[in-house]
């Protein structure tokens, strides 16, 4: 509830304010965003199955979002960012798919 | 993090049979409530541990030390907090306390709000560009540079085609005034148009009514031995298919009838066609023979406006050139 109530005034935030990304951090961005996307879904999943921890949702989203973007990071500096970032987002969404299968199996029962 | 909810969700994939998906509904709460105690336990351990070995280190020393601190752990670990216990109680303190991890929860999913909002519009601005990375950006380069190559042989095959289109043109166009110039001098040749030039004109007077056809076919040819181009006789355009016929009383020409004196327009050059109709024994001594007279001018400009109907042919059809 909250957490849906925060990503929704987060969207607005970001629409209204009209932030441009800092250059630095523009390959990273999307990946960190499908990284605590992951997390999220992940969240979701255990909240739904009944065994959700505040301290492991944390940690995870912190670390998927840290870790994904440290593999980009690597990987543009062995010259293989694309390809990388490619592999992350691969993961990342089967991964999502994953618990996104889990969760309709419990909204649905199906 | 050997428990958190993602790995869990990865090790218990979507079983579809409903034996597996049991199995899973048993394990998983089973995971829930040993993983937080197993978590906490592995992260108090340690520093217990520790704590007991230098108990037992120290309790050569000070026994009472180590007594002490055996019996009341509590307050040794208040009063020296290591920094693992402080995130152990951090951590302790954050599921304890929903509202706190509610708000931790709420922040970092109104960052990810914050971010995937930033993303979508710096992607969708039209700058696409300006955040791609440097082998796209080389790559894009690449393919505009072999594009370009593409579209300037294009245009250079086209404006090949382009030029042979317009040398062929022009050269259509020399043709076509070339045939309009052929058309015209032999419309002139053939007596269809009028035609103006230097020339002379000839009054061939016969009061006697004694020159013959024959007599004024000598004048057409003794003209056109000369180079005249164009004759008119009397009224009448000679072409090559003109006839002089005697009837009573005059002379036809192409079927009409003329009669004395005769007025003769050619055009040529003005001495050769003079000369020639002057030469001894020819037209004008003929005339003069037959009691008339020829008075031959040379004109700077002879207009002739009399015109033949050539008839269109019938059998004969141009041949191959």
């Amino acid at each position: 509830m909250i957490a849906g109530l925060a990503l929704a005034v987060g969207v607005i935030v970001g629409l209204v304010l009209r932030p441009t990304v800092p250059h630095w951090l523009e390959p990273y961005l999307p990946i960190a965003v499908v990284a605590a996307l992951d997390a999220v879904f992940g969240g979701i999943r255990a909240r739904l199955d009944g065994i959700f921890d505040s301290k492991v949702f944390v940690v995870s989203f912190v670390s998927n979002v840290v870790v994904a973007a440290l593999i980009v990071f690597l990987g543009d500096k062995l010259g293989v960012g694309g390809q990388l970032s490619t592999a992350v987002v691969v993961v990342l969404g089967i991964r999502i798919f994953g618990n996104a299968a889990a969760i309709r199996r419990h909204v649905f029962r199906a | 993090m050997t428990n958190d909810h993602e790995a869990d969700a990865e090790e218990t994939q979507p079983p579809d049979d409903e034996r597996s998906r049991e199995e899973l509904a048993d394990e998983e709460p089973s995971n829930e409530e040993l993983n937080p105690e197993r978590d906490e336990r592995s992260r108090e351990e340690p520093p217990a541990a520790t704590r007991r070995d230098e108990v037992a280190f120290g309790s050569g020393i000070a026994p009472e030390l180590a007594s002490g601190a055996s019996l009341d752990p509590t307050p040794a670990d208040k009063s020296d907090p290591t920094p693992a216990d402080k995130s152990v109680r951090a951590w302790k303190r954050l599921r304890r306390d929903k509202k706190s991890a509610g708000i931790l929860i709420g922040v970092l999913t109104a960052i990810l709000g914050f971010a995937i909002a930033v993303q979508v519009r710096s992607n969708s601005s039209s700058d696409s560009l300006s955040n791609a990375r440097e082998d796209d950006l080389i790559r894009i380069l690449d393919d505009q540079n072999a594009r370009a190559e593409r579209i300037n042989q294009q245009i250079a095959d086209l404006q090949a085609t382009l030029d042979e289109l317009q040398r062929s043109g022009n050269s259509d166009a020399v043709a076509q005034q070339q045939a309009e110039r052929e058309l015209q001098s032999l419309e002139v040749l053939l007596g269809t148009v009028p035609a103006t030039g230097p020339g002379i004109t000839a009054d061939i007077t016969d009061p006697q009514h004694k020159l013959k056809a024959e007599d004024l076919l000598d004048v057409v040819e003794e003209l056109r031995g000369a180079g005249a181009e164009s004759i008119q006789f009397g009224p009448v355009r000679v072409t090559t298919a003109t006839s002089f016929t005697d009837r009573s009383g005059g002379v036809q020409v192409d079927g009409q009838q003329v009669s004395p004196p005769y007025r003769v327009l050619a055009i040529g050059d003005p001495k050769t066609l003079d000369t020639a109709l002057n030469i001894p024994g020819g037209v004008a001594a003929t005339a003069r023979n037959a009691g008339g007279d020829a008075q031959i001018v040379e004109q700077q400009q002879v207009d002739i406006t009399a015109r033949s109907n050539v008839p269109s042919p019938k059998y004969a059809a141009p041949g191959g050139r």
